[in-house]
């Protein structure tokens, strides 16, 4: 019996039987398995799923906090805290807040839009290699994956929005008509987060230490970004070479906190945002949100491969 | 007598040859035209220490995987087979002899290595555990699972109760509404399993899903599963009980060590592996 199992694999010096079997697939009609499709078919794809793809978002959110005894309540005391944090260090020990009014909500509205951005690029880099047993048993558009995880952070990024607003009304900001920008704004933020989450899902797929490389990343990342101090005062007061300054400010992180902190707080004007903000917003959005997604889809049938 | 493929070279060559010819109404769902799958595994540096092997893979990035530290598993090897509409195939073979691995390739959810395989429209895999979340009721899940395998909203809420009465999760008290942590083992195990059969299929793929439940449940699975036959175009089942291969199939191939081993009516090959297993 051995013998027979350990008979050499038959070997591809006999003719080729491919044509065979092409030809075959080719008279039935038949399709190759798991090809990628083409990319306004994904779109359609992707779109038929996207009853799937809010009640996976929606669904992980809520596990999320299940066990927790204060259950849903940690939706707003994780920003809460992550913002008090940042306060006592930033505000209180090192006393950032000379020179910026409303220091409070100045502070809380960069850590919580600066939290969207950056949890949805750490997940994005699960987004695949985290979800293998997922990718391995059913079908559906991978992207649904990315973009699901990004939904959960806008989700999460909504209840971060309901504590922000009881904050600025503690700190006596005035509601005014502007703060309806922070929609716009917000959704150029998703599209944009959506789109590098994309990225980074592909890279995480083919190389998972890319999840442990993203947490400095990130963190550098939030030190330039004016998060926790101001950068329009900084830039004035220093002596550096315009090229720093625009990068600094046309960083996409830096344009839609501000472009947030114009729409919430009165103390914060116009001259304190970039020259041309709002192209600056939707260009980063529109690129990395189609630049992200094509590159992604470049990739869709090699996902799932471990 | 089925032909033993391991002492033949190119035997779907003449299969494919022969079909038109001789029987001419068979319409074929997959194709497998030597397909070979291979798993790559990181982190298996033998000996020395992982993180040399790593720098290594990095610093060598076109040198062999092997002194790279990754490990190579060929876990299916040059394997071609048709199948036909209205076939009943299993498929079976020891452990780890790649029966799993070939059925996710076959459904397009693994990427194979070389090769080609074709199929008639999706082929899918019965089996939705990854879609669903411990966390979450059984109610949430179900349509949570049924999303997942692209039923749309209303196909999922015309089916909600026949699911949750088939899983017969009810049948103790009102436990659809709980976490599904809170399940036992086997209350998860049908609740899966009937979320996971509430779908139609073109291609069906079963994988060892007979052996969940109790008794009586395992008797409706399997009504189940032979409705959901009539309803598919074909039909594969991976399974080590041979009485459940005898019972659903009409054709089986034997993988062993990723080869496939032999391919030839149910009686045949359920035979040979019998004698193989020492039975």
């Amino acid at each position: 019996m051995s013998q027979v199992l350990n008979t050499p694999p038959p070997t591809a010096s006999s003719a080729s039987p491919t044509g065979d079997a092409a030809a075959l697939a080719a008279r039935y009609g038949l399709t190759v398995s798991g090809a990628r499709p083409s990319l306004p078919a994904y779109v359609r794809q992707l779109w038929e799923r996207r009853h799937f793809i809010t009640a996976f978002a929606t669904a992980k959110l809520t596990a999320q906090y299940s066990q927790a005894k204060l259950g849903q309540v940690w939706q707003v005391m994780t920003p809460l805290l992550n913002a008090a944090v940042y306060y006592f260090i930033f505000g209180v020990l090192l006393g950032t807040k000379h020179g910026v009014p409303d220091f409070v909500p100045f502070l809380v509205t960069g850590v919580f839009i600066w939290t969207f951005t950056q949890s949805s690029i750490m997940a994005g880099t699960r987004a695949i290699s985290g979800s293998l047993g997922l990718v391995r048993a059913l079908h559906f558009p991978r992207a649904a994956l990315p973009v699901s995880y990004a939904i959960q952070q806008l989700q999460q990024l909504l209840f971060s929005m309901a504590a922000l607003v009881v904050i600025l009304l503690c700190f006596g900001v005035p509601v005014s008509a502007s703060w309806l920008l922070v929609v716009p704004v917000l959704t150029l933020q998703f599209l944009f987060n959506a789109g590098v989450a994309m990225v980074v899902a592909r890279m995480g797929a083919k190389t998972p230490d890319i999840a442990q490389l993203m947490p400095f990343v990130l963190r550098t990342w939030m030190y330039v970004s004016g998060v926790m101090w101001s950068i329009a005062a900084t830039v004035k007061n220093s002596h550096m070479p315009h090229w720093a300054e625009v990068a600094l400010e046309s960083n996409p992180a830096a344009v839609y906190i501000d472009l947030t902190r114009f729409a919430l707080i009165d103390s914060f004007h116009a001259h304190q945002l970039p020259h041309h903000v709002w192209a600056l917003a939707i260009g980063w959005a529109l690129l990395a949100g189609v630049g992200g997604f094509i590159y992604f889809w470049k990739a869709e049938e090699t996902y799932g491969r471990g | 007598m089925a032909d033993i493929i391991a002492q033949d070279n190119r035997p779907q060559d003449s299969a494919a040859e022969a079909a038109p010819a001789a029987e001419a109404e068979r319409v074929p769902t997959v194709v497998a035209d030597r397909v070979d799958i291979v798993y790559r595994v990181n982190g298996t540096g033998a000996g020395r220490g992982s993180a040399t092997a790593a720098l290594n893979r990095i610093l060598r990035r076109k040198q062999s995987e092997k002194a790279a530290g990754v490990r190579r598993v060929h876990a299916v090897k040059c394997v071609s087979f048709t199948a036909y509409r209205g076939e009943a195939i299993g498929l079976i073979g020891t452990n780890g002899s790649g029966k799993s691995t070939l059925l996710k390739a076959v459904a397009g959810l693994l990427p194979v290595e070389s090769g080609k395989i074709y199929t008639d429209g999706q082929p899918s895999l019965l089996g939705v555990n990854a879609a669903l979340m411990n966390d979450l009721t059984g109610e949430r899940n179900v349509h949570l699972g049924g999303l997942a395998m692209g039923m749309s909203r209303e196909q999922i809420k015309e089916r909600y109760q026949e699911i949750v009465d088939f899983s017969g999760i009810n049948e103790k008290g009102d436990f659809i509404t709980l976490p599904m942590r809170t399940y036992s083992s086997g209350m998860a195990a049908r609740l899966r399993f009937s979320i996971a059969a509430a779908k139609d299929h073109d291609v069906l793929m079963i994988d060892e899903a007979l052996a969940t439940g109790d008794r009586s449940f395992q008797k409706r699975s399997e009504a189940r599963i032979r409705e959901l036959r009539k309803s598919a175009g074909t039909v594969f089942l991976v399974s080590h009980n041979n009485k459940s291969i005898r019972d659903t199939c009409d054709r089986v191939l034997w993988l062993e060590r990723g080869e496939l081993r032999m391919d030839g009516p149910t009686e045949d090959v359920l035979k040979e592996y019998e004698k193989f297993t020492g039975k």
